[in-house]
């Protein structure tokens, strides 16, 4: 079953340790990134404040296999923060998002 | 090192895996997150969230991820130094072996003692590294100096002291800390335990900065659980922006938004009845003093809109159980001490202290807290009598020892520069150890006074992991320190005000040429006050001996788990538990918290909280309105970085976050022409420093925000720009000596300033 990484960005707080984690995991070449945080606002919709990060992996994410195959979290999992990134099988993806109440949830194939 | 019988080392193919707890340096407060350091062949080579550690859960910060890059920095000190004298400024260093380097210092402190007497040897400290814990101990135990203990080159004491010493004596506990289930091994799951239903965060934006203790991240936990936000902060943070209510500042203008918020409350009668006529002195002198502070009075003084006062007010007051945090920026304004009343009245009134979901208080804990005591007071009545206090009466919670027991930061400054030197007590400075800190670019209000007062010494010595710009000014020797990853230690979150566990911290990797402040402490106490110290042996025999003294339990059972936790008692007050006499109440001089405090108003000060004006805004010189426009606040920033640590270039720190930020709203920078990545001077009345721009919403247009603890290692050196410390520097618009009546809080969050775009950093 293929795996897809899942992300409640709507409590993502921008804090970049994926980023550093996947650096330093894969020891990518500093230029490089297997995943990038994306900001978005801050900017008011309406009477309230929009201001998301999203991270999005790159084709350098392989979802960390290896150590997915050890019985280990991916690095950026594991060390998240804010713990809102989930890799899943494809097949739980849909149930897990509405687990997490429906909003600001999306979901990744690098 | 090898893997045998110690329970926190796996082997797995060659690599040693060993867990530790982390505390600065390098990195963090004593959050003493959870880490598993890979190391192969004595080199570190990964660094890993433990996921067993009950409360980071395997979570990591961008700063520790990056540990590596610190250890085997190029630039790290790795070896004593020594410098001429006459070379202080200049790149003139000459490595010598720790041998040469003890032998000088000893050689210096007794020419001192001989020559000059102790006293005229003082100690500087930082605030949040491991140092904390032993910095006190240099001045009375090595130097025999009553100018030690925790004396900082700050002015106002304005981190922490403040607010630890205004909870000690209202409530005679800790300092307060949001009920995040931190000292459960269960968490949140603990039975018993309750969700905060809101989480009113004031001052403070600790998913970026966990400080003292407080992993910043379990907001996030708490959110996931249904907790709400209120905060009240000058910037709109990525919380504010998530908030249900946001109380948006004008800084330094706190105890009017705490006042008004308690005058809601009080007058629609949404206050704990019970708690209060129980367990509260003062209610009625509190309410008398909140009367005048009408949502539409505090508008006018603070910019906080009505209805989000009143809203955040009812929402905090009827929604038990809920919590709330403060931050450094209530220390960092004159009119602190009326700030932080506010907020601990708030907690109190509306019942949430020691109550599950609530406020967590204890007593103060330390594993070496009365040791500490009997150090500090091996130094003679003559020498103790000696401590410098300012002479014309100012600052008497200083004079008598009722603070933390150094000398307050303006009266050091004052000293230094000679402003008593025609008083018949008034005695020469002579040599300073600076321990774990970097004033110049990190807290010294005025920083180029302070380098101008000190640089002239008899003698300076240093010990940090990198060179800095303070030492490349001051020091004369500097001694490399070990990081957290380089040796034993223990990680005591809140400095024991708060203590939900104790971690060890384990060597991971051996470093034979650098020592920790633990090490050097015992070396040199032995050689200068080998009488103290003849029991003292090695960092863990000691950790092991205080473990016991103080909790009953030792080394071993601290280092079996990945962290020791506390467990908690709710409603310690009912039961006789916060007080040394096991009588109910607080320990405080009625038993009761005190929201008019008798101590206080015993030190010149109010006992029930007041409005003061900032000493530098449009109100207060409307004559420098014209030509200050808008006000300022600092301190904020990125989680890549620790006070002034993490700035080395080419390092994911410096990728991460390249250049300090002068934040300001776009509509502002359209009416300066600043665009985004411009460079910015800012002026205040008092100085000047220049930043990039950061154009964005997150301040309001009359508001910019600039980055503090700024300077370049990759620049030149030498003086006089020390590493371009100078340039970047937040506190060069801070006034000096702008503080209260009790010698505590000082504005380094709120001026009046103008900005103009420049071509270069300078």
């Amino acid at each position: 079953m293929k795996h897809a990484m899942l992300i409640n960005y709507g409590l993502c707080t921008g804090c970049q340790t994926c980023e550093v984690s996947c650096l330093k995991e894969k020891r990518l070449d500093p230029e490089e990134w297997g995943i990038k945080v994306q900001q978005i606002g801050p900017k008011k919709l309406g009477d309230a404040w929009e201001w998301d990060y999203v991270p999005v992996p790159s084709r350098l994410c392989d979802l960390c296999e290896e150590r997915r195959a050890a019985g280990k979290p991916a690095a950026c999992e594991l060390q998240c923060l804010a713990k809102v990134i989930e890799i899943l099988p494809l097949d739980r993806i849909p149930q897990r998002m509405e687990e997490l109440g429906g909003s600001k949830v999306t979901c990744f194939m690098p | 090192m090898t893997s045998e019988s110690k329970p926190y080392i796996t082997e797995e193919d060659g690599v040693m895996k060993v867990r530790t707890c982390a505390w600065s340096p390098p990195g963090d407060h004593p959050v003493g997150c959870g880490l598993i350091l890979h190391v192969k062949d004595n080199k570190l080579v990964k660094v890993e969230g433990d996921p067993d550690n009950p409360v980071t859960n395997g979570r990591v910060c961008p700063r520790c991820l990056a540990l590596d890059e610190i250890l085997y920095s190029p630039e790290r000190l790795q070896s004593p130094m020594r410098r001429d004298r006459d070379k202080r400024g200049k790149d003139a260093w000459e490595k010598i072996s720790w041998d040469e380097a003890y032998d000088l210092l000893e050689e210096k402190i007794r020419g001192i003692w001989r020559d000059y007497g102790a006293e005229t040897i003082f100690t500087l400290t930082g605030t949040g590294r491991e140092s904390t814990l032993y910095a006190p101990v240099y001045g009375p135990a090595i130097c025999n100096t009553c100018n030690g203990a925790s004396t900082y080159a700050f002015s106002g004491e304005a981190c922490y002291g403040p607010r630890a010493t205004i909870t000690n004596y209202l409530l005679g506990a800790g300092v307060p800390e949001i009920d995040w289930a931190q000292y459960y091994e269960d968490r949140y799951d603990h039975p018993g335990y309750e969700v905060p239903k809101y989480i009113l965060v004031w001052g403070k934006d600790p998913l970026y900065s966990s400080p003292d203790g407080f992993f910043g991240h379990s907001i996030i936990d708490l959110m996931k659980r249904g907790s709400k936000i209120i905060t009240i902060d000058p910037r709109l943070t990525w919380l504010g922006a998530h908030a249900e209510y946001h109380l948006q500042l004008r800084p330094g203008t706190d105890a009017a938004v705490g006042m008004g918020l308690l005058r809601v409350i009080i007058k629609e009668d949404l206050y704990d009845h019970d708690f209060v006529d129980k367990w509260v002195y003062g209610f009625d002198e509190l309410a008398a003093a909140c009367e005048e502070w009408t949502p539409e009075r505090v508008q006018e003084v603070s910019w906080v809109d009505p209805e989000q006062l009143v809203g955040a007010a009812r929402a905090f007051a009827t929604n038990a159980p809920s919590t709330a945090t403060w931050g450094v920026a209530l220390d960092q304004s004159k009119a602190s001490t009326q700030a932080a009343q506010c907020f601990l009245a708030l907690c109190t009134i509306c019942g949430y202290i020691d109550v599950p979901g609530g406020v967590t208080i204890t007593a103060p804990t330390s594993f070496i807290g009365k040791w500490r005591y009997e150090m500090s007071d091996t130094i003679s009545p003559e020498m103790a009598a000696k401590h410098i206090v300012d002479p014309d009466g100012k600052y008497e919670l200083f004079n008598i020892g009722a603070a933390m027991g150094g000398v307050q930061g303006d009266t050091l400054l004052n000293w230094l520069e000679g402003k008593w030197a025609d008083w018949e007590g008034y005695y020469k400075l002579r040599m300073c150890w600076i321990i774990g800190t970097n004033p110049l670019a990190c807290m010294a209000d005025q920083p180029q006074r302070w380098y101008q007062a000190m640089k002239d010494l008899e003698f300076v010595v240093a010990q940090d992991i990198f060179m800095t710009p303070t030492i490349m000014a001051l020091a004369d020797l500097v001694l490399p320190l070990s990081t957290f990853a380089e040796h034993e230690g223990l990680v005591t979150p809140n400095y024991g005000r708060n203590q939900h566990f104790i971690g060890a911290m384990n060597e991971a990797v051996h470093n034979p040429n650098t020592k920790s402040d633990l090490e050097i402490l015992i070396d040199m106490g032995k050689r200068m006050r080998p009488e103290l110290w003849e029991d003292m042996s090695t960092p863990d025999e000691f950790f092991d001996a205080m473990l016991k003294r103080t909790y009953g339990y030792g080394l071993d059972e601290v280092k079996a788990v990945p962290a020791k936790m506390a467990g908690y008692e709710y409603r310690k007050y009912e039961k006789g538990l916060l007080r040394p006499d096991g009588e109910p109440g607080f320990d405080t001089t009625t038993g009761l918290i005190e929201l008019s405090s008798p101590v206080l108003e015993n030190y010149g000060e109010s006992p029930v909280p007041y409005y003061a004006e900032p000493t530098y805004s449009h109100i207060s010189r409307p004559d420098l309105a014209d030509e200050y426009p808008l006000y300022y606040t600092t301190g904020g920033r990125h989680i890549s970085m620790f006070h002034s640590e993490h700035r080395q270039a080419g390092t994911t720190f410096r990728r991460l976050h390249p250049w300090p930020l002068v934040t300001i709203n776009p509509a502002t920078a359209v009416r300066y022409g600043i665009s985004d990545g411009d460079w910015v001077e800012v002026a205040s009345p008092l100085g000047k420093m220049t930043q990039k721009a950061h154009v964005t919403e997150e301040v309001p247009e009359q508001l910019i925000h600039v980055e503090h603890a700024w300077w370049f290692p990759e620049q030149d050196p030498e003086a006089p720009n020390l590493y371009g410390v100078w340039k970047a520097n937040a506190n060069n618009l801070i006034p000096h000596e702008d503080v209260s009546v009790t010698g505590y809080g000082a504005p380094y969050k709120n001026g009046i300033c103008k900005i103009r775009k420049v071509d270069s950093l300078g």
